[in-house]
């Protein structure tokens, strides 16, 4: 809606000269990029060994030969995505509980929790996917029976995703101001109502732009799971590498673990912009 | 207007006994409020008259002294509290509304978790509560997008709807820009008027004079003087009342 306005001459000065400076710094900004682009791209092409490294990295017969095999490998890989980013989501939310008890009652709990943080946060992830992934079958349990590598991934990246979201979620849960639990004590919630009707709805609300952060470290992270032998897009690219002798299905894999990422880091960025606006109008607590 | 039954308090505090640490914040409280009576708090900040409350709704743990809310005490041990708090209400100086649900959800949301109603009867309560309070029309707003005096006013109804046995309110208008003021007090007023039992800590002497029947005037965690509402403000006894009262004018 516009209110209808005749302009004074003063304004329109003011809005033609900022419209050419407007112009003038978009052109400046084209032509730099652009100059930028074919330096970068001459000094690519004119190094000694580019023609070599095309070959084994680029090879456009080699991709489209590859593609179905590292593409297939994706699949799983996003199906490991899946099922461990519901498994994380619970069993953090479970460790951040537990964490912000208060009651004397669960200090051995507490302890329990705590000390699993800290351990999963130190210890590299690469180790943990050898001693699930060959120290859990090695237990030669009955019930356990012959797991797919995937699922030992899959518990491998839970166990340790788990220990980094719980501190997400236990920042949140402690950023609600205790009137807000105040308030629903004294209408008669119980601690546990409370925890579930009023903390945790605000408390995830809060930190969902750090949880899309670990969302997009797990992505490609599950690529992780082919030193378990799990055939996925990593894998994958190493099978064909092997076949050709080309290191383009690497490239190919990546590419598509790109891909992958962006509609998470635009959807990240849309959510942090939407909760910082409503940030600014929320100004009650 | 209803009358002031005076034959058995609605609650009786004796002796209650308050200590942080090292320091005392309440030191021997005894208090009756009757059904339909208005008790105001007064005294200066940090008297302990917030403290006094969250012992009374059982959000704070007392040192010493026994309550009684009707003919039960409800300081002894092992007794459900969660239950006793929801037939007590409590409203606060910063409103504590749950920032992310609606105001009508604000007030369903005990209802339906504390009184076991529907979800569909306890949005009906609901609604009948803000069309009192004249915010029908805002019912699906967040708390945030209301006037600091609206969002007190959902505060109070949130805590009447679960029809309490006693209402407390902590300075409900000190952080309301004064001209919010008189609409909160408005309703304080008209809930008087239907009966409901109050004990309000405020900085509105005005307020207390016109609306409260007895009054408490607290000093140092104990009560340095007591009496029927005319009578205080007309005719303070102790010293410390009439420095107070000199000093709030």
């Amino acid at each position: 809606m516009t209110i209808p306005h005749q302009l004074s001459p003063a304004q329109a000065e003011r809005n033609l000269w900022q419209r050419q400076r407007h112009q003038r710094s978009v052109w400046v900004a084209l032509a730099s990029t652009l100059g930028l682009a074919v330096l970068g791209w001459w000094g690519l092409v004119s190094s000694p060994g580019w023609q070599r490294v095309a070959e084994s990295f680029f090879s456009w017969d080699v991709a489209v030969q590859a593609w179905p095999r590292v593409f297939e490998g994706l699949l799983l890989n996003l199906q490991v995505l899946v099922v461990t980013a519901i498994a994380v989501v619970i069993f953090a939310l479970l460790l951040a509980t537990v964490r912000t008890l208060r009651n004397p009652v669960f200090f051995p709990l507490r302890l329990l929790a705590r000390i699993y943080v800290d351990l999963f946060r130190g210890i590299p992830l690469i180790i943990v996917l050898y001693l699930v992934g060959f120290g859990l079958p090695g237990l030669r349990l009955e019930w356990l029976g012959r797991m797919p590598a995937e699922v030992l991934g899959e518990i491998a990246l839970t166990l340790t995703y788990s220990a980094y979201v719980a501190e997400v979620f236990r920042a949140g849960i402690e950023s609600i101001h205790p009137s807000q639990r105040l308030a629903a004590r004294s209408l008669g919630l119980s601690y546990g109502q409370t925890l579930r009707l009023v903390v945790l709805p605000q408390a995830v609300r809060r930190v969902i732009p750090p949880l899309m952060n670990d969302f997009v470290a797990l992505q490609k992270d599950v690529g992780l799971i082919s030193v378990l032998g799990a055939i996925d897009a990593v894998r994958g690219a190493q099978i064909e590498v092997a076949r050709f002798a080309n290191f383009t299905p690497y490239v190919l894999a990546g590419l598509m673990f790109v891909l992958l990422a962006v509609p998470t880091l635009r959807l990240t960025d849309y959510i942090a912009a939407r909760l910082a606006k409503r940030e600014v109008s929320a100004t009650t607590l | 207007m209803t009358e002031i039954d005076w034959t058995k308090p609605r609650l009786r505090a004796e002796g209650i006994r308050k200590v942080y640490d090292d320091r005392q914040v309440l030191g021997g409280i005894n208090l009756e409020v009757y059904s339909g009576q208005i008790v105001a708090l007064l005294g200066s900040s940090g008297s302990g008259k917030s403290t006094l409350l969250r012992c009374l709704n059982l959000t704070e743990s007392i040192d010493d002294g026994r309550i009684w809310l009707e003919q039960d005490e409800i300081s002894k041990p092992g007794l459900n509290q969660d239950e006793i708090r929801g037939q007590i209400g409590m409203v606060f100086q910063q409103y504590n509304l749950f920032a992310h649900l609606t105001i009508l959800e604000n007030i369903a949301l005990a209802l339906v978790h504390v009184k076991k109603m529907k979800r569909t009867d306890a949005e009906a309560v609901a609604m009948h509560w803000l069309e009192r309070i004249g915010l029908a029309d805002k019912a699906r707003q967040y708390p945030d997008k209301l006037s600091g005096g609206q969002q007190q006013r959902t505060a109070i109804a949130r805590a009447v709807a679960l029809n309490p046995k006693l209402l407390l309110l902590d300075e409900v208008t000190s952080a309301l820009d004064p001209e919010l003021v008189g609409e909160v007090l408005e309703l304080i007023r008209d809930l008087k008027a239907t009966g409901t039992t109050i004990v309000m800590a405020t900085h509105e002497m005005e307020f207390a004079k016109a609306a409260a029947d007895w009054v408490v005037f607290l000093d140092g965690g104990v009560i340095a003087e007591e009496a029927e509402a005319g009578e205080f403000f007309a005719n303070p006894k102790a010293k410390r009342t009439q420095e107070f009262l000199a000093r709030m004018k």
